[in-house]
C-alpha cells in the first residue's frame, strides 16, 4: 500500500490548484450569470496540457495518467464546475473513446487537436425516449455507397454549442444493406458535417456557462471511415468510456464539495461565530466535521478507481462506488453549507447558490444514482438475478 | 377528534385549488421567476375573490375565519406553483402584527387595504450578522417627542420593493432600558432608502430589498402595540408566521409530488413506464408518506393556534418538519424528471428552488432545534 501521490501527480494537483483559484473562480459567477463561454480560460487551459494529460505524447497528449487527470479535474471543479465538466466530456469520455478504439488514423486526425485543447469534443447518447435505457435509440445510420446516412436525434449534448466543438461522437443503429441487420455503432461525425444541425439551447436551472443542446441529423452524410471501432460493438464501446466519466464526475463532485467546505470555513470561523462555547458550538461543527470526512471518502474512492484504470485493472465496481458516493454527497453537502450560511447565501452572487443548484445535476448524469446501484447490484448479483 | 375538514373549510380549499389552476400562468410565472418580478395581476385576483386576509375582522376588510382556512388558501397555491404560492402568501406579510396588536385605528387604516390589494405589506426584522430572531437589533430608535427618530439599516426585507404599510423593529434606546419597540413606516418620499439585494435561489417573485434608515422620524400614532413589547410581538408573530410558511412547505411537496407522479407514470424506459419499477415505487411511497405527516402537524399547530392560541413547539415542529419535507420531496421530484427535471420549461425545478429557500427563511432546521430542545428540556 501507499496513499503518496507521486512528485507528477502533485505537481499536477499543484498547477491546477493554483490556476482555478487565480484564473477560474473569479470569474464563476460571471460566468453564470452571462451565460457566455470562457473561451480564453479555455485557451488557457489547452496550453497548460491540462486537456491532453493522460495520453501519449506522440497524440499530443501528456503523457500522465489518470490518477493525475482526475486530481486535475478536482482542483478545476473546485473553481467553477462547468470547466471540470469540459474535461470530463472532452477528456474522458471523447478523447478517451478515440485513443480507445481509433484507428492510427482516426488518432491522428480527431484525439490530437482534442488532446492538444484546440478542438472539444462532444458525447452524443441520449435521445428523447433513451436516457437510463440507453439501447432503446432511435438514431439510425445506413451505409450508402461509402457514406452513412444519418438520420435521428441526440438532447442534452454538452459542450456541441461550443464555437470550438469539431467531433459529436454518438450512438446509431446501423445497417450495411437494405436488408441487412440492425446492430448499434459508434460514429464520429463532424460538426460541419452535410445534414447535421445545432439545435435549441437548453434553459437550465443553472450550469449555465456549460452549453447543453439538441442536435439533429437530417441525411446527415459521413465518411465510411468515420465509424469508430467495432461495428457490431458501438453500444458496449461508448458505455464503457462512460466508466471512465464516472470517475470524472466523482472527480467534478468532489471538487464541488470542496468548494463547499472552503466557503463554510471562511464563514464559520469569521468574526462573530468564532470562539463560542463549547455546549453552544456543536451544531455547525459536527456538520463540518461530517463534510470533510465525506469528501475525503469520495475523494480516495475516486482515486482509487483511477489507479486501477492506470493499472490496467478491472475498475466497474470503483467508478460505481465512486460516481454514487461523491455526488450524493457533494449535493447534501451543498444544501448543508446553504443552510450554515442562511439568507445571505441565497443570493445569486453568493458562490453557494450556485454550488447548491448545480450539484444535484451530477446525481442525473452520466447514469442516475439508481443506475449506478443497479450495476453494482448487479456485479454482486449476477445478470441472471435481474430480468429486464 | 375529529380530522375532517368542515364543509366551509373544504369549500375554501376547493375554491383556491381551482383559482389556482384557473389563475396561475405558467408561462407567465417562467418570466416572472426570471426577472424576480412579482405576481401583480394574479394578486390583484385572489385579492378581489378574498383570499388575502381571510383571517382578517370582516369590518377590517377579512372574512372572520382563522389561521387553518388562512394555509388552506397557502397551501393550495404553493401546490399549484410554488413560487407564485410563496408571493401570493407573503403579500400580507407582518399584517398579522397590526392585527393582533394593532390599535382599531390602525387595522381600520391598514388592514382592508392589504386584503383589498390595494397595497402588499411588508415586515423588516433581519440585520447583518443577526444570529437568531431573539437577538438585540442594531436598527435603534430613539423617543422624542413627536414619536420616534429611527436609525440602522434592515436587510432581506420581503415585499420592501411593493409599495404598502412596513413594520419595522427597532431597538428602543430612551438610556432607561433595552426593549424593542415596533414601528408602522410607510414608504413615501421621505421613507427610508431602499436597495435591491438581487435576485436569490428561490422564492425569486418576492423581490428582496435592503432598508436603511437615516434619522427617519416615525410618528407616535405609529406605535403597534405597547413600547417595550416588541420582542414579545414578534415572537408571537413569528409564531403564526412558521404556521403559514410550514402550510407553504407541504403545498411545495405537494406540487413536486404531483408532478412527478404524473411523469412517472408516463415515462416509458425499458419497455416499462418507470412508475413500475419498485425503487422508483419505493420514493413514491415515501414522498408521500413524508408529505402526509407534514401536513397533519401543519393543521394540528394551526387548529390549536385557532382554538388555544398557539403551542410553540408545535409551531417549530410544524415549520422544521414541513419544510424539510419540503426539501426531500421537491428533491426526489426533480430527480425522477432525471436531465428533464433541470430544464426550466419543465416547470419542476423552481420546486427545488423554492422549497431550499424556503427552508432557510425565517430559521434554519438548527435554529428549531434548539427552541424545541429547550422547551422539552426545560431548566438543567
Amino acid at each position: 500500500m501507499n496513499f503518496d501521490l507521486t512528485d507528477e501527480q502533485k505537481k499536477v494537483r499543484e498547477m491546477a490548484r493554483n490556476f482555478a483559484r487565480k484564473v477560474i473562480a473569479p470569474r464563476a459567477e460571471e460566468m453564470e450569470r452571462t451565460g457566455e463561454y470562457p473561451y480564453d480560460i479555455m485557451a488557457q487551459m489547452a496550453s497548460l496540457g491540462i486537456m491532453g494529460i493522460p495520453f501519449p505524447k506522440e497524440y499530443g497528449g501528456g503523457g500522465g495518467d489518470w490518477v493525475s487527470m482526475h486530481l486535475c479535474i478536482e482542483e478545476v471543479s473546485r473553481g467553477d464546475v462547468s470547466m471540470g465538466a469540459l474535461l470530463d466530456v472532452t477528456t474522458s469520455v471523447v478523447a478517451n473513446e478515440i485513443y480507445t478504439f481509433g484507428t492510427e488514423e482516426q488518432k491522428q486526425k480527431w484525439l490530437i487537436p482534442l488532446a492538444q485543447g484546440k478542438a472539444i469534443g462532444a458525447f452524443g447518447l441520449t435521445e428523447p425516449d433513451a436516457g437510463s435505457d440507453t439501447a432503446s435509440l432511435k438514431t439510425t445510420a445506413v451505409l450508402e455507397g461509402e457514406e452513412w446516412v444519418i438520420n435521428g436525434s441526440k438532447q442534452f449534448i454538452t459542450n456541441i454549442g461550443l464555437d470550438n466543438a469539431s467531433i459529436i461522437v454518438i450512438t446509431a443503429k446501423t445497417r450495411v444493406e437494405q436488408s441487412g441487420k440492425w446492430t448499434v455503432s459508434t460514429l464520429v461525425v463532424p460538426k460541419d458535417a452535410p445534414g447535421f444541425t445545432l439545435g435549441q439551447r437548453y434553459e437550465k436551472m443553472t450550469f449555465h456557462a456549460s452549453a447543453t443542446h439538441e442536435v439533429f441529423f437530417d441525411d446527415c452524410r459521413i465518411p465510411n471511415d468515420h465509424l469508430l471501432g467495432d461495428i457490431n460493438k458501438g453500444l458496449a464501446q461508448h458505455l464503457s468510456v462512460l466508466q471512465t466519466g464516472r470517475i470524472s464526475v466523482a472527480a467534478i463532485s468532489t471538487g464541488l464539495a470542496q468548494a463547499c467546505l472552503d466557503e463554510a470555513l471562511t464563514y464559520t470561523t469569521r468574526g462573530f461565530r468564532f470562539r463560542q462555547p463549547l455546549m453552544e458550538s456543536q451544531t455547525i461543527p459536527f456538520k463540518i466535521a461530517d463534510i470533510a470526512m465525506m469528501i475525503e471518502l469520495s475523494r480516495t474512492m475516486y482515486l482509487k478507481a483511477a489507479w486501477l484504470k492506470d493499472q490496467g485493472k478491472n475498475y466497474t465496481l470503483e467508478a460505481h462506488f465512486a460516481k454514487l458516493f461523491a455526488t450524493e454527497t457533494a449535493k447534501k453537502i451543498a444544501s448543508d453549507v446553504l443552510n450554515i450560511y442562511g439568507l445571505l447565501g441565497c443570493l445569486d452572487e453568493y458562490p453557494v447558490s450556485r454550488y447548491f443548484k448545480v450539484a444535484k445535476l451530477f446525481e442525473i448524469v452520466e447514469g442516475t444514482s439508481e443506475m449506478q446501484r443497479l450495476v453494482i447490484a448487479r456485479e454482486l448479483l449476477g445478470k441472471n438475478y435481474f430480468v429486464i | 377528534m375529529d380530522f375532517n375538514l368542515s364543509e366551509e373549510q373544504t369549500d375554501i380549499q376547493k375554491a383556491a385549488r381551482e383559482f389556482a389552476q384557473g389563475e396561475f400562468d405558467l408561462e407567465h410565472a417562467l418570466d416572472l421567476d426570471r426577472n424576480c418580478q412579482f405576481p401583480l395581476k394574479i394578486w390583484k385576483k385572489a385579492c378581489n375573490l378574498g383570499f388575502i386576509g381571510i383571517h382578517f375582522p370582516s369590518r377590517y376588510g377579512g372574512q372572520d375565519l382563522g389561521l387553518l382556512e388562512n394555509i388552506l388558501i397557502v397551501e393550495e397555491f404553493c401546490r399549484q406553483h410554488s413560487g407564485i404560492g410563496m408571493a401570493l402568501g407573503f403579500s400580507d406579510f407582518g399584517s398579522e402584527m397590526i392585527l393582533r396588536f394593532g390599535n382599531d385605528d390602525q387595522k381600520r387604516r391598514y388592514l382592508p387595504p392589504i386584503a383589498t390589494g390595494e397595497y402588499a405589506s411588508s415586515l423588516a426584522y433581519m440585520e447583518q450578522d443577526q444570529t437568531d430572531e431573539f437577538s438585540s437589533f442594531k436598527t435603534v430608535a430613539i423617543r422624542n417627542v413627536d414619536g420616534y427618530l429611527v436609525n440602522g439599516k434592515k436587510l432581506f426585507i420581503v415585499n420592501g420593493a411593493l409599495s404598502g404599510p412596513m413594520v419595522v423593529l427597532c431597538q428602543l434606546n430612551n438610556s432607561e432600558c433595552d426593549e424593542q419597540v415596533v414601528l408602522i413606516v410607510e414608504k413615501n418620499s421621505e421613507g427610508p432608502a431602499v436597495s435591491m439585494m438581487g435576485g436569490q435561489i428561490g422564492m425569486r417573485m418576492v423581490p428582496m430589498v435592503s432598508l436603511t434608515f437615516n434619522n427617519l422620524q416615525v410618528s407616535h400614532e405609529n406605535l403597534i402595540g405597547d413600547e417595550g413589547n416588541g420582542q414579545f410581538q414578534f415572537i408571537n408573530f413569528l409564531n403564526e408566521m412558521r404556521i403559514e410558511v410550514a402550510a407553504m412547505g407541504v403545498g411545495i411537496a405537494q406540487g413536486a409530488f404531483d408532478l412527478a407522479l404524473t411523469y412517472s407514470k408516463q415515462r416509458v424506459q425499458f419497455n416499462q413506464k418507470i412508475a413500475s419499477f419498485e425503487a422508483m415505487r419505493n420514493k413514491l411511497a415515501d414522498m408521500v408518506t413524508r408529505i402526509e405527516m407534514a401536513r397533519l402537524l401543519t393543521y394540528k399547530a394551526a387548529w390549536d393556534f385557532d382554538q388555544n392560541g398557539g403551542n410553540v413547539m408545535l409551531n417549530y415542529m410544524a415549520k422544521m418538519i414541513s419544510s424539510e419535507t419540503a426539501f426531500e420531496v421537491a428533491d426526489d421530484a426533480l430527480h425522477i424528471f432525471g436531465g428533464y427535471g433541470y430544464i426550466v420549461e419543465n416547470q419542476i425545478e423552481h420546486f427545488y428552488r423554492d422549497a431550499q429557500m424556503l427552508n432557510v427563511f425565517g430559521e434554519v432546521g438548527r435554529a428549531q432545534k434548539k427552541l424545541i430542545a429547550n422547551k422539552v428540556i426545560g431548566k438543567i
